[in-house]
C-alpha cells in the first residue's frame, strides 16, 4: 500500500432510491431454441439487479411456456446468414445446408451442448430459476385461444393468461424489449 | 483504487466500493461489510453461502454467478434472494470480499 491518506468510505448503492421502481417488460414472440434464450438470460439478469420483471408469451414464444415444447425448442440456421461454426475460423455455413434432413437436430443438440457447458440450464429449469427470483411471466391470451391452451398446459410459475391491453396496463412506465 | 479502514481494518476498494484485494478480507469484517449494505445479523445462512464464495473463488479464480452459488450450495434461488435482498449476487459477493462477477447466468 503506497497512500498514506485515508479516502472516505465508499459504500456500494445497492439498494440506491434511482433504482427503485425501474421496470421491465419482455415480450417473448418467438419459440426458436436461440430466440428463447435471449429473453431468458435478460429477465435474470434484470430480476437479479433487483428490476421488476415482467415477461409476456406470444405467438411462437408461447412454446417456451408450454410444458408439452418448452423442453424441446429447436434451433434451425436456415435463412441465418450468420451461421458458422463455434469459433471464428472466418469459415462460414451456408444457411440452406440447414434445411437437410437431420440439419435441425444436429445444429439443435450442437447449441444445446454449448449452452450446458457454460452450466446455464435447459429452459424448463430457467423458467423455475425465473420464477423463484420474482420474474413475472404472463401469457397471451389470443395465442392461447388460437392454440386452444388453457392453464394447465403451461409451466406452473406462469401467472395467468392475459389479453395485450392487460399486459401494456401492467406493465406502466417500464422499459420494454421485444424479442 | 482506494485506502481505507473499515470497522478497523485497512482495505483497499474500488470505485463502487468493493474490496480489489480478497486477501484483505477476514471473517471478522464480513458483518461489518453487511451491516454497510443493511444485512444484519449475519445467520447461519449467510455464512453457508459466504463461506461457498470464499472457497469457490479460491478454486475457481472467479466470483461464482447467484445460479452456481445456487447450485452447489443447493440453495433455492427464492431463498437467495430473501437472504440478500435487491442484487443478491452483487451484495453477496461485496460481503465476501469478492469481485462482482462476470458470469450472464
Amino acid at each position: 500500500m503506497t497512500t498514506t491518506s485515508e479516502s472516505p468510505l465508499v459504500v456500494p448503492s445497492f439498494d440506491e432510491p434511482a433504482g427503485e421502481g425501474r421496470k421491465l417488460a419482455i415480450i417473448c414472440s418467438k419459440g426458436n431454441l436461440d430466440m428463447a434464450y435471449p429473453g431468458l438470460i435478460l429477465a435474470n439478469a434484470a430480476v437479479g439487479e433487483g428490476v421488476e420483471t415482467h415477461m409476456f408469451f406470444t405467438f411462437w414464444g408461447f412454446d417456451i411456456i408450454t410444458k408439452a415444447t418448452m423442453n424441446d425448442l429447436k434451433f434451425s440456421f436456415v435463412g441465418n446468414t450468420a451461421m458458422h461454426p463455434p469459433g471464428h475460423s472466418g469459415m462460414g455455413i451456408h444457411h440452406m445446408l440447414g434445411a437437410l434432413p437431420g440439419a435441425t437436430a444436429a445444429a439443435t443438440k450442437m447449441m444445446k451442448k454449448q449452452i450446458a457447458d457454460l452450466d446455464v440450464p435447459e429452459v424448463p429449469e430457467f423458467l423455475e430459476m425465473l420464477e423463484g427470483s420474482g420474474v413475472q411471466m404472463w401469457a397471451c391470451r389470443m395465442s392461447a385461444d388460437m392454440n386452444h391452451v388453457t392453464e394447465e398446459d403451461l409451466f406452473e410459475g406462469v401467472s395467468g393468461i392475459i389479453s395485450a391491453a392487460d399486459f401494456i396496463e401492467l406493465t406502466d412506465g417500464a422499459q420494454l424489449l421485444f424479442i | 483504487m482506494t485506502a481505507t479502514t473499515i470497522a478497523g481494518h485497512q482495505v483497499d476498494i474500488n470505485d463502487e466500493g468493493f474490496l480489489t484485494n480478497p486477501d484483505d478480507w477476514s471473517e471478522d469484517l464480513a458483518p461489518e461489510l453487511a451491516k454497510l449494505i443493511g444485512i444484519e445479523p449475519l445467520t447461519d445462512d449467510h455464512w453457508k453461502l459466504i463461506r461457498f464464495l470464499r472457497d469457490d473463488y479460491a478454486a475457481q479464480g472467479e466470483t461464482p454467478t447467484l445460479r452456481r452459488v445456487s447450485t452447489q450450495t443447493g440453495t433455492p434461488v427464492k431463498a437467495l434472494f430473501g437472504l440478500f435482498p435487491g442484487k443478491p449476487a452483487k451484495k453477496m459477493s461485496y460481503v465476501s470480499g469478492l469481485p462482482k462477477p462476470k458470469g450472464c447466468v
